[in-house]
């Protein structure tokens, strides 16, 4: 059975105060409280003698109580008499002093209020000019894609193609259908207390057509490829295959932002397109199934329900969104950070950011394709 | 040199000549390749001129300094070797990007600049699948593909034993005296410090500012701060040379 780690404190002639350690001054052991050793210690001693017989077994404990202890003393410029204590522990003592304060202080004062909503408003402000910066770098590196002054491997490009469009297919249309079938029950349950049943076609069209499809597309394009874009520019910031590209004189903008925005804002608007059938196909599921509509009797309300501008407009808000979350996974990856951390921050910040900007670009969209009266119900 | 207000370095002042195995020497976090990368244009320094022969990097627009850049190459300390591509692919695309030659002279001089590092049978593999020694050496493969008049390394031998390490050394002495580059090289090795390095400069953390400036060896003899003493001689204080 281990001895607790315990102290004496005793005063055998004036000027001289006795400290005796004993027990086993381990860490797991609780620490004695440093009080009443620290109120003995005042300017009227001449030292501080630490005798060690009853001490079994030491190791950071010990260290982290006397340098306390060694601390206090000096600021009441006493010097403590250490002859007894271990070599070994003396030894460590003088290696943790021996380490000057160095480096520069980075803690400094809590500003005050205002001084905290002016930095904020300066950062706001940053962010809002990176943010220029970047849309201006892109639409500048975009012109010059005609004269043939930027450049791209068009194998990157084909790829990109490939993971944003073919890949995405198999969690689309699960989306897609379900999206499809639950308008379809709700509307199925609503329209049915009119005896309306059929009008569940046109809701799930219109639906989809108008708003589901282009946005669900496009929000799982936020979690699936904006993020995915995100990572691997962070990534090559964090291995510095990005300066590389700079200083070989290759643009990473026109080389590995472009491609990758160009490729979602191609393919996001066919993603839409099949998010729409296939949403569709979800609500036929409920009509056939639930409200005894007949197949061609579904299909050629659908048909009566929506016209060509309506899909035109989902399409064009898909190609919006494509562009906004390639931009927001693309920005995120090329302003991160250089560590492992730092790659995960942006890859959050590009979905959060994906995601945002498709629901605020949208309700913009809907309200000028209104105003200009495109598609309009 | 400074990350916003915190300053790093200030007062450094150095000239490399042409042909120079130049070596910017010090501890850990005093800032070299801060340095390097001023010196390479990644990064604005806070106050001063990065000089090429008489035109000031920083002065250039980002278009002129891109031209001039392309006369220098750059080995990053992580390698930063493009991990979608292929060794041949790392070596030509700043072939492709930056001269007009068809593919079949570019897969030559890729071919001829792989067998310069020895990797010759390997230019159809990935990055990630070779050992660090042979990611090292691509890497200086794609940093000699333009033949540039100055290459800049970031610590080169970090990571490698120290038989790799005089194999690199034989390497770089090599590419200086063929190329006819100059070598710039951010490194605490002092093995190969006192093997190849013509000239250097040491910079110190706690002092913020370099301490010294010539030929290694000479420093050594010469100098007569401590902080530089201790480098070179590995904190012994003896004034020869460790690793002849």
């Amino acid at each position: 059975m281990k001895q607790a780690p315990r102290y004496t404190v005793s005063s055998s002639q004036p000027g001289i105060l006795d400290l005796a350690l004993s027990g086993c001054w381990k860490i797991g052991c609780p620490l004695p409280p440093m009080a009443e050793i620290l109120a003995r210690i005042d300017g009227s001693l001449q030292t501080v003698r630490i005798s060690t017989t009853g001490l079994t077994d030491w190791d950071s404990l010990l260290i982290v109580f006397l340098r306390q202890m060694l601390l206090h003393c000096r600021q009441h410029g006493i010097e403590p008499d250490l002859a007894q204590v271990p070599e070994g522990a003396r030894r460590l003592l003088q290696l943790a002093d021996a380490t000057p304060q160095q480096g520069l202080a980075l803690a400094t004062p809590r500003p005050g209020l205002r001084a905290r909503i002016g930095l904020a408003a300066i950062r706001l402000f940053a962010a809002g000019r990176d943010l220029a910066r970047f849309t201006g770098e892109i639409v500048l590196e975009l012109l010059r894609i005609p004269v043939g002054r930027s450049y791209f491997p068009p194998r990157d490009f084909f790829y990109f193609l490939q993971a944003t469009g073919a890949e995405a297919l198999p969690i689309v249309s699960l989306i897609a259908v379900l999206v499809g079938v639950i308008l379809g029950f709700v509307g199925a349950i609503q329209l049915g207390m009119f005896g309306a049943q059929i009008y569940v076609a046109n809701l799930v069209a219109l639906s989809m057509v108008l708003e589901m499809g282009a946005m669900m597309s496009g929000i799982i394009m936020a979690g699936r490829t904006g993020a995915a874009y995100a990572a691997q520019l962070g990534t090559m910031q964090v291995s510095e295959e990005i300066d590389a590209l700079q200083t070989m004189g290759i643009n990473p903008i026109g080389f590995l932002v472009l491609p990758r925005i160009l490729a979602l804002a191609l393919m996001l608007p066919l993603l839409c397109v099949y998010a729409d059938l296939l949403g569709i196909a979800g609500g036929v599921l409920i009509g056939v199934s639930m409200l005894d509509i007949s197949l061609v009797e579904y299909l050629r309300q659908t048909r009566e329900a929506i016209t060509l501008a309506q899909v035109g407009q989902g399409i064009i808000k898909s190609m919006v969104y494509g562009v906004l979350v390639g931009f927001s996974g693309c920005y995120h990856g090329m302003r991160c950070g250089r560590s492992a951390s730092a790659v995960g921050e942006s890859t959050t910040a590009a979905v959060v950011m994906g995601i945002v900007l498709i629901v605020v670009s949208d309700a913009v969209l809907t309200i000028l394709f209104n105003i200009f009266k495109i598609g309009a119900l | 040199m400074a990350y916003g207000d915190t300053v790093l370095q200030r007062n450094i002042s150095f000239t490399v000549n042409r042909g120079d195995i130049f070596f910017i020497m010090g501890g850990s976090g005093c800032g070299k390749s801060t340095l390097l990368r001023h010196l390479i244009g990644l990064k604005r320094p806070a106050a001063g001129r990065v000089l090429y022969g008489t035109t000031d990097l920083w002065a250039l627009d980002e278009q002129q300094r891109t031209a001039l850049m392309r006369h220098a190459g750059v080995l990053y300390q992580g390698n930063a070797l493009w991990s979608s591509m292929t060794l041949a692919e790392n070596v030509a695309l700043p072939l492709q990007h930056a001269t007009d030659l068809g593919p079949s002279l570019i897969r030559e001089l890729v071919m001829l600049k792989l067998a310069y590092v020895g990797l010759v049978g390997f230019e159809d593999y990935y990055p990630a699948a070779l050992s660090g020694g042979m990611r090292k050496r691509a890497a200086i493969a794609r940093a000699i593909a333009l033949d540039p008049e100055f290459l800049f390394f970031d610590e080169p031998s970090a990571g490698l034993d120290p038989i790799s390490g005089r194999h690199l050394d034989d390497l770089l002495l090599e590419l200086r005296d063929t190329l006819g580059a100059t070598l710039i090289i951010v490194s605490h090795d002092l093995a190969s410090i006192y093997s190849i390095a013509t000239n250097a400069v040491f910079l110190d953390a706690r002092a913020g500012t370099m301490l010294a400036a010539g030929n290694p060896r000479e420093m050594l003899e010469t100098s007569d701060e401590p902080a530089v003493i201790d480098f070179l001689t590995r904190g012994t204080g003896k004034r020869e040379v460790p690793c002849p």
